[in-house]
């Protein structure tokens, strides 16, 4: 497999783009015609060569340029990777299931040596080379969650299970749908999702923890969630929101196509084997409307979606005053036909738009 | 204005109760303003735990109001000071000293409550042994999520951050950990359209 890397950025110019074969493996969050929250967490086994679900750790064409964009976040907060210091061993937890499962499903991308505890980690994109001691920070330029977590993208967030509950101890975390590590660190799996409306009336927590504290070594699980974000913008943050929020305000019915993307979050839950804890990777994937719409099922689907959405929901994905604009682009793309279930394109099966 | 009953949908935030008498070597009571009220409701049933009390009190805008009666309780240790950074060092040494089966109690304003339970986390205290009641004040403490900086005393929505100058909304979200509320700027989205301010819980 060779991956070519982009030289893009996803902040100031906005170069970022998607291939044809990125766009083609983007996962779309919707699975019919209508959306509302639901726990929808299945096994995350590898599925469909090709697509997002094939690998435990996905490495795409943003790879390299994520990585930067992530260091100059990091460089400008540092505050975005934290662990409380409990959390270390996990941490090498992490660590090691991200060296073992890339250095197997990229072993043209990346190495793992081991002799002993003395271990070689080769990352030839990033053209790092390191010889380090497992489970001795000393060795290493960050704590093994900030090492790794530079690394892969995504973010990730290390949760400690005690107490019945899952408590959001570590992380490192750049590219989220504008929530604060630094507030957040420390909250319980309830408190955390406090701001969230609609989901705790609907049970959707409860059963959630259930099942996540539920996970076992080797049986990892995963769900796909949404937002909107206008500009390629990886790093959503409250902290910068200050400064990007009025990009939101600033799409016309000639930009919005381009300018207007759906935010995807693939996330995966590993159970760690040495601290018992849980790694939440939250990995953004960015697709902009006009390339969404080239894919006859998914234009279809996505105006009907955005059309339906409860509005508590519009509104707390900050999407609420940009509704009618989008209804306006996307009503294009909907011919009012039929659309197969599930998330995939079926570009053979489905026909093409009929207006 | 005591016991106000806040509104049930922020799932992080503390519950406030009534003190109530739990077994342990010693009592640490500390409160601000009308958290007096508290420790001197608690104290009418319980006269026999002052012995072993420490009471710190910043009395704020209440003055002398509440001072002549918790003198009259006679606990072992009362300390009336001006502020709490004032009183800070003090916390924090008796929190660092305290013995297992120590009694914490904190009470007055949310503020108040929110940054003497992290001082106790922090020292080791376990959440079990405090005890939380809110009296007086709704104002909350709130930390600006762009710059960081805490504001004290907050009792307006919006408000304005007095480190950055930002005006910022009141979100309903609390960390137990910084023990803030988080302020979020309310004209991110249209740049000088600050909304009147009005008073929380109106």
């Amino acid at each position: 497999m060779t991956i070519q890397f982009n030289d893009e950025t996803f902040k100031d110019d906005y170069t970022f783009k998607n291939s044809k074969e990125a766009l083609a493996r983007f996962p779309f969050p919707f699975h019919e015609d209508s959306y509302m929250y639901s726990v929808n967490l299945e096994p995350h086994v590898t599925s469909r060569p090709g697509s997002v679900y094939e690998m435990g750790f996905d490495v795409d064409e943003h790879y390299v340029s994520e990585m930067r964009d992530r260091a100059e976040v990091l460089a400008q907060d540092p505050l975005r990777s934290q662990s409380l210091p409990h959390m270390t061993l996990a941490g090498w937890d992490f660590l090691e299931l991200v060296m073992e499962n890339k250095s197997k499903d990229y072993p043209d991308l990346f190495e793992l040596h081991k002799d002993g505890n003395k271990w070689r980690w080769i990352n030839k994109p990033l053209g790092i080379d390191d010889t380090f001691t497992f489970l001795d920070e000393t060795t290493l330029p960050y704590g093994p969650l900030e090492y790794i977590g530079r690394q892969t993208q995504g973010d990730h967030v290390l949760l400690d299970q005690r107490e019945d509950n899952l408590w959001a101890d570590a992380g490192i975390v750049t590219t989220q749908a504008d929530w604060s590590l630094d507030f957040d660190i420390g909250m319980n799996f309830f408190q955390w999702h406090a701001p969230v409306p609609l989901a705790a009336e609907l049970g959707v927590f409860k059963r959630a923890l259930k099942f996540l504290m539920n996970i076992q070594l080797g049986a990892p699980a995963r769900r796909l969630n949404w937002t909107m974000t206008v500009n390629p913008l990886l790093d959503t943050s409250p902290e910068n929101y200050a400064e990007w929020g009025i990009q939101k305000t600033e799409i016309t019915p000639e930009t919005i196509g381009s300018k207007q993307h759906l935010r995807v979050e693939l996330q995966t839950l590993w159970r760690l084997p040495r601290s018992n804890a849980l790694v939440f990777p939250i990995r953004c994937y960015l697709a902009s409307f006009e390339d969404i719409a080239t894919v006859p099922k998914w234009g279809r689907r996505l105006h009907r979606v955005v059309r339906d959405i409860p509005d508590e929901l519009a509104t707390y994905k900050g999407f609420i005053d940009n509704k009618p604009l989008m209804l306006d682009f996307l009503s294009k793309f909907d011919d009012g036909l039929p659309t197969s279930d599930g998330i995939w394109p079926d570009i053979e099966t489905e026909p093409p738009l009929q207006k | 204005m005591s016991n106000f009953e806040f509104p049930s949908s922020i799932v992080s935030r503390p519950v406030y109760g009534t003190f109530e008498a739990r077994p342990g070597h010693s009592h640490l009571f500390i409160a601000d303003a009308e958290g007096a009220a508290a420790i001197l409701d608690f104290a009418g049933s319980n006269q026999s735990v002052m012995a072993t009390s420490h009471i710190i009190y910043i009395p704020k805008d209440c003055g002398d109001k509440y001072v002549k009666q918790l003198e009259a309780l006679n606990a072992s240790q009362l300390y009336v000071g001006p502020t709490y950074p004032a009183a800070m060092s003090r916390i924090n040494h008796v929190l660092a000293n305290a013995h297992m089966g120590i009694q914490i109690y904190l009470s007055g304003t949310e503020g108040l409550m929110s940054e003497t339970r992290t001082a106790a986390m922090a020292a080791g205290a376990s959440l079990d042994s405090i005890q939380l009641e809110h009296r007086g004040s709704l104002s909350r403490r709130m930390q600006c999520v762009h710059c960081k900086g805490i504001t004290e005393d907050v009792i307006t929505d919006p408000y304005v951050c007095s480190h950055c100058g930002l005006n910022l909304f009141v979100r309903d979200h609390y960390s137990e950990r910084l023990g803030v509320f988080q302020g979020v700027r309310v004209d991110a989205e249209d740049h000088g359209n600050v909304p009147d301010a009005v008073e929380l819980y109106k």
